[in-house]
């Protein structure tokens, strides 16, 4: 099939364009680690309180690990459990949390954290705290008529 | 300027039962946009601040009322009507059979709307457009998206049987073009239509009838957006098909190239549907190779994508120079820039560069995160979908309805259409830039007013929902004005012939290779795509699936 030389121009032009963004994306998935959110991690959603960690909420420093702070969330609505917490500034966090009942989301206003939470699957992400300040965390997936009330606060502190 | 009299070369009229079955869709779709486009004001208004809803209606029920109306029903019934007129237009009137069937897809598609509908407004289905399980609606309202879709396979075969009897009958050539782009958005339909369809009726339906207890939420959301993406392409394509047929007739120019426009519509087929992920991105349990994967695929509706722009913006050009225009740009001046036909339409392409844009962060793999689930969705899709798309089913509508009903689009009808794209536009831009910023702070979607408990970023978003329902209401007289205009043309407008525009491709185009209609090689790599992209992820979901969920209801 023929094709209009200018209109070849505009292809290759376009498809490398688009490969090379590609290749970006991909280079800082793969070699760089920065995916979204994909833990497989799987959980009971009607016996998520007596489950480790998630018997235990909150903000827990661990030693060993790639990262410096466990945060350990509990969604159920129209709640986050615990409902403020506070880390240093410049710390590698990790983020754990699930849901007890629908869908729903868990999104740290202003930064990158931004996760669904799926009843019987835990959601994870890793991230450095570099900005200081409150942090709203919201839902941001349709769960219901309080969706809309359902917050947290991150306290990033100097 | 807007009509042609019957002196015109090769004026086809559609027949008048095919007409009256395409103008059945057209009332169905202009109720919906009335419908969903109050909610869609309304919803505006609440989420300003400054306005609460009477009798109990919640946020979420016109939310789930504006998503469905204008996301499914407005949409699917807008392109049927379409479609039909435009395979009986040029492959034919349907036969006494095939129109049987269409009207069988009409009404099955219509009592779904109106069975889903009910349960909306009795507060028993407040769950949105996506329907997304452990919230669990009334099985009515599953029944009825079902029988939607049911009906819309009914509909699309009948289309599609015309198709077959066309390719009998003149065996050896390329089919006409708009009935070929027809043939291929409804493949791409039914094709993803059937994961939906597996969703409602082998887990939704018996889930809600109490029939098991439990439901496996992460497959059901993956069936979703196998359709749900999809699903964008399915209105975007007819979009298409008024831009490489349609215009290029209406500013007096050629097709450029029969092939090209072709072989962009089976990439489309092909590249459309194993992409669903994009929108799971930031999902738990799917492996994030595979996510990476199907974002490539995504992007390869870059590669159509840039095809169209190059066709339609050569047949400008063309026909410019044609008119004499000088310079590298003069061709632009000597569109046809007085007639809605063709600017109306126009704008929805121009929009599409931005749209574009948005929607390549989108699905940009880990940029997703910065706006998943953030009111910048909202905007993105009102710029594809509620400009874009929607700006030319209206563009269409005015010399599709007068076709149809045998009536014209008068001068002042004209001028009127060209006001109405002029106020959406504003209305748009305001709505959806501040939509689009908000987003970028973190506003989310699909969300009630609310201060969030006096937060200070909270605060900051709130002037820019009060430039939303500003942009909504604007949004909404554009709306009042259509449906003016669409009033006029069913049952006021002077009688008299307005033609459908069908573009004639340009002498110096190459032959259609026959391999661009050969349906055994592109459906074999559109299903073998689905595979690839879906077998291993869905396996790995189903051997380990979490225990499932109850169904809760917390509206």
């Amino acid at each position: 099939m023929h094709i209009h030389k200018y209109e070849k121009w505009w292809l290759t032009l376009g498809a490398t364009s688009l490969v090379v963004f590609l290749i970006i994306v991909g280079i800082s998935a793969f070699h760089y680690g920065s995916h979204p959110p994909s833990a497989k991690v799987y959980i009971d959603p009607e016996r998520v309180d007596e489950i480790a960690p998630f018997n235990n909420p909150g903000v827990h420093k661990v030693e060993g690990k790639d990262w410096d702070y466990e945060v350990v969330f509990v969604a159920s609505a129209f709640y986050y459990n615990p409902p403020e917490i506070e880390v240093p500034f410049g710390s590698t966090v990790k983020f754990i949390a699930t849901t007890k009942d629908v869908v729903h989301g868990f999104q740290v206003a202003g930064t990158n954290i931004n996760m669904m939470l799926e009843p019987g699957y835990v959601s994870e992400y890793v991230t450095t705290v570099d900005k200081a300040g409150e942090f709203l965390i919201l839902c941001n997936e349709y769960c219901g008529v309080g969706h809309s009330t359902m917050t947290s606060m991150l306290k990033v502190v100097e | 300027m807007t009509t042609v009299t019957e002196k015109a070369k090769g004026f086809i009229q559609v027949d008048k039962r095919d007409a009256k079955l395409a103008l059945a869709h057209i009332y169905v779709a202009f109720i919906a946009l009335f419908i969903g486009g109050l909610c869609g004001l309304l919803q505006v208004l609440v989420r300003s601040g400054q306005f609460t809803l009477p009798w109990g209606i919640t946020y979420y029920q016109i939310l789930t009322v504006h998503g469905v109306l204008l996301g499914l029903i407005l949409t699917t019934y807008f392109i049927f009507g379409f479609q039909i007129a435009a395979v009986s237009r040029t492959a034919g009137t349907l036969t006494d059979k095939q129109r049987s069937i269409g009207w069988i897809g009409f009404w099955t598609m219509t009592a779904g709307t109106v069975a889903a509908s009910i349960m909306v407004l009795l507060n028993e289905a407040s769950v949105l457009y996506t329907f997304y399980a452990p919230l669990q609606a009334h099985w009515i309202f599953y029944v009825g998206m079902a029988l939607v879709v049911v009906g819309s396979w009914i509909g699309g075969i009948a289309q599609i049987m015309k198709y077959v009897e066309w390719r009998k009958a003149n065996p050896g050539q390329p089919s006409p073009l708009i009935t070929f782009m027809v043939v291929v958005n409804l493949a791409m339909w039914i094709i993803c239509s059937l994961g939906v369809a597996v969703e409602v009726v082998f887990q939704l339906i018996p889930w809600s009838l109490g029939w098991v207890d439990k439901i496996d939420v992460l497959l059901s959301r993956t069936l979703f957006w196998y359709f749900g993406h999809p699903l964008v392409y399915f209105w975007l394509l007819p979009a298409y098909m008024v831009w490489y047929v349609v215009i290029p007739k209406i500013i007096g120019g050629k097709i450029f190239s029969d092939a090209l426009a072709r072989l962009s519509f089976m990439l489309f087929l092909i590249f459309s549907i194993p992409v669903g992920f994009h929108h799971q991105l930031t999902e738990p349990g799917i492996d994030s190779f595979w996510k990476y994967l199907q974002v490539v695929l995504t992007m390869m509706v870059v590669i159509p994508s840039l095809l169209t722009a190059f066709s339609l913006f050569a047949s400008f050009e063309i026909r410019g120079r044609e008119l004499g225009a000088k310079g590298v740009f003069g061709w632009f001046k000597k569109l046809p820039w007085k007639d809605a036909r063709f600017v109306v339409p126009f704008i929805g392409m121009a929009a599409f560069i931005p749209a574009g844009a948005g929607g390549i962060i989108n699905a940009s793999h880990q940029m997703n995160q910065i706006i998943h689930n953030t009111i910048w969705v909202t905007g993105h899709f009102h710029l594809t979908l509620a400009t874009t798309v929607v700006l030319t089913f209206f563009g269409a509508a005015y010399w599709l309805i007068p076709h149809l009903t045998g009536r014209i689009l008068t001068k002042q009808m004209n001028h009127l259409a060209i006001i109405q794209a002029i106020v959406w536009t504003v209305g748009m831009s305001i709505m959806s830039g501040a939509m689009h910023i908000v987003g970028l702070f973190g506003a989310p979607r699909r969300s009630d007013f609310s201060t969030y408990g006096g937060s200070e970023q909270a605060a900051d978003w709130i002037p820019y929902q009060i430039a939303q329902a500003v942009g909504g209401t604007i949004l909404f007289i554009g709306i009042i004005l259509v449906l003016y205009i669409v009033a006029h043309l069913l049952w006021f407008a002077p009688k008299g012939k307005t033609e459908f525009p069908i573009g004639e491709v340009s002498e110096h185009a190459e032959k259609t290779p026959m391999v661009l209609e050969n349906w055994k090689i592109w459906l074999t790599i559109c299903i073998l795509l689905i595979l690839f992209a879906y077998t291993i992820p869905v396996i790995d979901m189903i051997q380990n699936a979490p225990p499932g969920s109850k169904g809760y209801k917390l509206w």
